[in-house]
């Protein structure tokens, strides 16, 4: 693994907000050592033997919850996998109960998705036991920013001083918010784009440039981020129409040609085929959604195995 | 009962006093105020080194009865009250029922006459059932004691039924206090819109919600010349609309609450539902704001808008949890560290918006301690610091907005119509 000395202090993953520059260069750096053993013939390593993970979704999800199911296997732990539509106060049980039930169940790690933002924050702070952030609400997705992260790491075997546009619906997406904290701090300069209404008030104090002229935003990029398009919905914030959208904002085959040629091309998935991206990008040669997708599993790998390791630590500590 | 209070730096903004005086209480009234008072006496306080000033009146207090008395009592809230410096609250109608009509003001009296510890002042509300919809009768509801009326909680939206309340109120002579927010503006918000609520990701409320509503509720008093009171005041530009209604002579009154000048947007980082609060914490510069409305008087009232809420209701997802803050033990203390040793208010402009001129603004016979009036009175150290914690708290919920926060200023005693009420 890395010469540098470990030093991960962190029960929880609850955004890239709250990690430091090393932290995260420690996750990618193990996540890196973890990415070979996908493609060993037998695909397990024992790390985390004996260890229980619970996928807690509150939101419908595959691929995310797939995805921390296989590198939670990968590494020999036992998951559990808890679906639930109802959101708490609704009825049935509150999430801090439900996390205490499961802390007494006597798992070792919460991965948690849920529609509020905030919601990992708060059952973090009411269970002993480690948390990761799979998504809340409009806040963070802290591991697929890691994993984009990642795959612009692989790719370009540097982070710093990159220019990755993000493109789509900013003020909603989870998934910006991550990036633009874990990119910012490894040195990249970022740059968002959306039409006016989708770009939250006071972004650019996160420290990005911000614009509504996709061919701006694509000029120079080393990379593109190209956000999901979710028409269904149902929120009182006007929204563009769809075609529209896609003559404005769409990543094509014509306006790629206007950008680098190398230009990487991401998607956080699922896609929308037409509707943010054009089938030829998606399918192309600058797309590397696939590979992000396999990225994921090394990453949430690195995540389930330090946050362990700190609530390992911990537990010492309480015993000296 | 006699209480001599020896020593103590005396300050009453009524009669312009800042000074080291000896004060008598009788009975319910005080008897004298002067230099070196000698006289016998059945109690004698020496306030040598603490500041000596009005009972608060705080007009802004939520006590939850009838009908949610697990958030808070009239009892419980008194306690509270008693403790955090505070003689008289003006109790706000939306309980469960709504206090709308002349047996809910009863009953309602009723409880306080057995249960409260401090001085209870009712607020009806404007319509019926806070609905926004139909008046409520205004004279029934003054005839029982109200003595102001408010759908706090709520803004009443129709400006035809708001020009009526206020007729009706200046007829009656009851104050309206309005809770100023375009729910249609604010829509399903949760905190301040800007930075904040981006980087929270969550629905944001812009301050425009706020003072377009004050805009409307002082054009429609001054229509009319009546008068009106502006509750929890939170953004710049509301403390600019009625700094400029005050120059042209409108007849309105403004109150923010400590949340508002303590603390921003900022310290809800950590999702924090304590620190959910309507109007949502603010930014830096709107802080900034309502301090210089503070200072330069265009804010005329410091309350609480104490706001208990149980831990079941906060403890919950951000944007599930209710709003509000308990406040009445730590106003005092917040105001004090915040406005006085920044020295940005003396301890005449603190007993002024604490307590002389919510009694002028509600036209009650408190906030003064001039021979003949009500002995209510509190005693501070001014400089001994503290630390909020929950397991402190009188109050029957824990839901404070400054939990964890060193503060300085600590009330010793606290003396409601004569009696000792509280002592730390």
């Amino acid at each position: 693994m890395t010469k540098r000395k470990a030093n991960w202090a962190h029960k929880d993953l609850l955004g890239l907000e709250y990690l430091s520059k090393e932290d995260m260069e420690l996750l990618l750096d193990t996540a890196d050592s973890f990415r070979e053993i996908l493609d060993r013939k037998i695909k397990k390593v024992p790390a985390l033997r004996g260890k229980t993970v619970v996928n807690l979704f509150y939101e419908p999800s595959t691929r995310t919850r797939v995805s921390f199911e296989v590198a939670a296997k990968r590494l020999s732990a036992d998951v559990i996998n808890i679906a639930t539509e109802t959101s708490s106060v609704k009825k049935g049980e509150t999430l801090n109960d439900t996390g205490k039930n499961i802390e007494a169940l006597k798992a070792d790690i919460i991965v948690v998705r849920h529609n509020c933002s905030g919601a990992a924050a708060m059952l973090a702070r009411n269970v002993n036991i480690s948390v990761v952030n799979a998504g809340d609400g409009w806040h963070e997705h802290p591991t697929q920013g890691l994993l984009d992260i990642f795959t612009l790491k692989k790719k370009f075997g540097r982070v710093e001083g990159l220019n990755v546009s993000i493109v789509g619906d900013i003020a909603h997406s989870r998934v910006a918010r991550s990036n633009i904290w874990g990119l910012n701090k490894l040195g990249a300069k970022v740059t968002v784009c959306a039409p006016d209404i989708l770009i939250p008030p006071g972004i650019d104090k996160m420290g990005v440039g911000v614009t509504d002229d996709i061919d701006r935003a694509l000029k120079g990029a080393d990379a593109v981020n190209v956000l999901r398009m979710q028409f269904e919905r149902d929120d009182k914030d006007a929204f563009p129409k769809q075609l529209e959208y896609f003559k404005n904002f769409g990543i094509t085959e014509e306006r790629l040609k206007k950008a680098k040629r190398d230009i990487v091309v991401m998607h956080p998935g699922p896609i929308n085929r037409g509707v943010e991206i054009s089938s030829g990008v998606a399918d192309g040669a600058n797309s590397v959604i696939l590979e992000q997708v396999t990225n994921g599993i090394a990453i949430r790998m690195a995540v389930l195995f330090w946050v362990s390791q700190a609530t390992e630590k911990k537990k010492n500590e309480n015993i000296n | 009962m006699r209480i001599l209070i020896k020593n103590g730096r005396v300050v009453d903004p009524a009669n312009k006093i800042d000074g080291d005086m000896d004060i008598l209480t009788e009975g319910v009234k005080i008897s004298r105020v002067g230099r070196s008072v000698k006289t016998d006496a059945d109690m004698i306080i020496d306030a040598k080194d603490k500041i000596v000033m009005p009972g608060i009146v705080d007009m802004h207090v939520h006590l939850r009865e009838p009908g949610r008395e697990d958030k808070e009592t009239v009892a419980t809230g008194t306690k509270a009250a008693a403790k955090g410096g505070v003689t008289s609250v003006l109790a706000m109608p939306n309980t469960l029922p709504a206090i709308d009509c002349a047996e809910g003001v009863k009953a309602l009296m009723d409880i306080i006459n057995r249960t409260a510890v401090v001085d209870v002042f009712i607020s009806g509300a404007i319509t019926a059932g806070r609905s926004g919809r139909e008046l409520c009768d205004i004279s029934g509801l003054k005839k029982e004691g109200v003595i102001a009326i408010s759908d706090d909680g709520s803004s009443v939206d129709s400006d035809e039924i708001m020009l009526k309340a206020l007729e009706k109120a200046k007829k009656e002579r009851v104050l309206v206090i309005c809770h100023s927010e375009d729910k249609g503006l604010s829509g399903k918000g949760v905190v301040n819109l800007g930075f904040t609520s981006t980087r929270l990701g969550l629905r944001g409320i812009s301050n425009e919600s706020e003072y377009k509503r004050i805009e409307r509720d002082i054009k429609l008093a001054e229509k009319i010349d009546a008068s009106v009171h502006i509750a929890h005041v939170s953004c710049a530009e509301s403390v600019e609309i009625i700094r400029k209604a005050k120059k042209r002579g409108v007849r309105v009154t403004a109150e923010t609450a400590p949340h508002y000048f303590a603390l921003s947007d900022e310290d809800l980082l950590d999702y924090n539902t304590n620190m959910r609060v309507n109007p949502p914490l603010r930014s830096r510069d709107d802080i900034n704001a309502v301090k210089q409305g503070l200072k330069d008087g265009t804010i005329d009232v410091i309350a609480s808008d104490h706001a208990p809420h149980t831990e079941n209701e906060k403890e919950i997802e951000f944007e599930y949890a209710e709003s509000g803050s308990i406040g009445l033990e730590t106003e005092v203390a917040v105001a004090i560290t915040e406005l006085i040793h920044p020295g940005l208010l003396d301890w005449r402009g603190l007993a002024e918006k604490m307590a002389f001129n919510p009694s002028r603004i509600l036209n009650i016979e408190k906030g003064t301690l001039a021979a003949g009036a009500s002995a209510d009175l509190i005693i501070i150290s001014p400089d001994k610091e503290w630390t909020v914690k929950k397991e402190d708290f009188l109050s029957k919920s824990k839901n404070s907005a400054f939990l964890g926060r060193r503060l300085k200023g600590v009330v010793e005693y606290t003396l409601c119509k004569g009696e000792m009420v509280y002592k730390s």
